[in-house]
């Protein structure tokens, strides 16, 4: 596999700035708003939505983890059944606005599963989707991000990697490509 | 690592302690998905469970069709004393007959030690025992040793004493695979008569003071006396059982520490246990039927994922 930076770290935080901003025109003060991370990657993210966006309003915003493990589509369709994540959603929904963020959007079936889980915590008013890589003309199902960091067109075969500086020790994008001759 | 190392849930003695750890692990999400206020996932909606109780059962049963039912999965429900068993068909025939109902899984407690393990020898389906007579009843162990791992955090070192019936009590062979897998220490504890003569084999202390055991325990599991087991009488009388068996508050109140009580039900008040323990903070007896029904999930989540795969 070969790998390409897709954004390094400056672009990474330049983004993120953006994609706060974007959500601080449609939120207001965040009262009505909760960010809901998808289980195990997209936490990352909303963390740092979280942190970036209490720094520039200076208001606290209600973050949580939710694992789409049992939403799935693709159960006994895969080698191994899957262990799922911690899901900690420690308030209401009801009558919210949600963010569900993902890092990387591709088929749409994540997203799609994270729409039943979220249901089982109650009526949110709205729910919205934010993430950081959209690999366009990829998507399995009818579903569209509202927050988009990077559209990047990819094939089938590549992979693309969210790196973050609490993880993996910098933050940066790259994109594996098959070899010529694999 | 994920997968079970089993296609059946038989005997603990089958399971390795990874496989432990990922049934408590896949638990304790099932615990918080039916402690939302939708307590239903889709996982298992194409899959087809039958429940087949040859002996009779309350909570078992009643755990296992809730898991199923949050699980999404369909439910068949079979008891022995309104089925052609009693016209004199075979254990294998009424199992064949609802397989080929194209049942995925299936669910079983039967009177006879050995009744699982004979499906699972003469059919091709995969099967959950939910108590085979004397022998094991692996889900309540699982459920026991979650409800002590999430009290104590981890049940290595942890000093276990099973009180009671240890000679009828399918859930005392259970429990002593499964703790002693984990790393906990065992001893059980009854009358000389009610406790098998080879029982040290199995790498547990026995005891036959009541006092004893509770002293030298972190954690005391009482069992009920299997009247409906006992072909002879075992000792003189419930009320003297009752004596020296039974657990009641002033015994605790003379311990110089704490213990936690479980129980795997059904409880018969005023004999192995005092409604006042029963119902005290002490007792985690509500807590295994909550335990149940998410530790029964995630077995069946676990097994279902396993199957038509080599």
């Amino acid at each position: 596999m070969n790998s390409t930076e897709i954004l390094n770290s400056l672009q990474v935080s330049l983004t993120l700035r953006r994609l706060c901003f974007q959500l601080i025109e449609n939120h207001d003060d965040f009262t009505d708003t909760v960010i809901v991370g998808l289980q195990p990657n997209g936490i990352y993210l909303a963390n740092r939505i979280k942190k970036e966006l209490e720094l520039i309003t200076n208001q606290s915003v209600v973050t949580g983890a939710l694992d789409i493990t049992f939403f799935r589509d693709d159960f006994r369709r895969k080698e191994k059944p899957l262990i799922p994540s911690v899901t900690n959603i420690d308030f209401t929904i009801e009558n919210k606005v949600v963010v569900l963020v993902d890092d990387v959007f591709f088929t749409g079936r994540t997203i799609r599963s994270g729409l039943d889980a979220i249901m089982t915590f109650g009526r949110p008013k709205s729910v919205e989707f934010l993430t950081l890589i959209e690999r366009r003309f990829t998507q399995h199902l009818p579903i569209r991000a509202d927050y988009i960091g990077q559209s990047i067109d990819t094939i089938n075969e590549e992979r693309v990697s969210v790196q973050w500086k609490e993880v993996h020790g910098k933050d940066q994008i790259l994109l594996y490509s098959p070899n010529e001759n694999e | 690592m994920n997968d079970l190392s089993v296609k059946h849930l038989i005997s603990i003695n089958d399971l390795e302690t990874n496989d432990l750890n990922t049934i408590f692990k896949t638990a304790e999400s099932f615990k918080e998905i039916i402690n939302r206020p939708i307590k239903k996932v889709p996982t298992l909606r194409d899959i087809t469970i039958a429940n087949l109780f040859f002996e009779n059962s309350t909570r078992t049963k009643l755990s296992f069709e809730l898991a199923e039912k949050r699980l999404s999965a369909d439910v068949i429900n079979f008891s022995a004393s309104s089925s052609s068993v009693k016209k004199g068909e075979t254990l294998i025939d009424t199992t064949n007959n609802i397989l080929s109902m194209k049942v995925d899984l299936v669910v079983m407690r039967h009177p006879h030690p050995g009744a699982a393990n004979h499906i699972v020898n003469n059919t091709n389906t995969s099967v959950i025992n939910a108590g085979d007579g004397t022998h094991e009843h692996p889900t309540q162990a699982i459920l026991d040793c979650f409800s002590i791992r999430e009290k104590f955090g981890e049940l290595k070192g942890l000093k276990v004493a099973i009180i009671g019936d240890i000679k009828h009590s399918r859930v005392a062979l259970s429990n002593i695979y499964a703790l002693k897998k984990l790393g906990a220490e065992v001893m059980v504890c009854g009358p000389t008569t009610l406790i098998p003569k080879y029982i040290h084999h199995l790498g547990v202390k026995v005891e036959h003071n009541l006092t004893n055991a509770l002293k030298w325990c972190d954690v005391a599991n009482m069992l009920r006396i299997q009247l409906e087991r006992q072909e002879i009488q075992y000792f003189p009388s419930i009320r003297e059982y009752t004596r020296q068996y039974g657990l009641n508050m002033q015994i605790i109140s003379e311990l110089s520490k704490e213990i936690t009580i479980l129980h795997p039900g059904p409880i018969n008040r005023g004999v192995e246990i005092t409604s006042e323990v029963a119902d005290s903070s002490r007792s985690l007896i509500l807590d295994q039927v909550e335990n149940g029904v998410a530790v029964r999930m995630a077995i069946i989540y676990l097994l279902a994922g396993r199957l038509n795969r080599a």
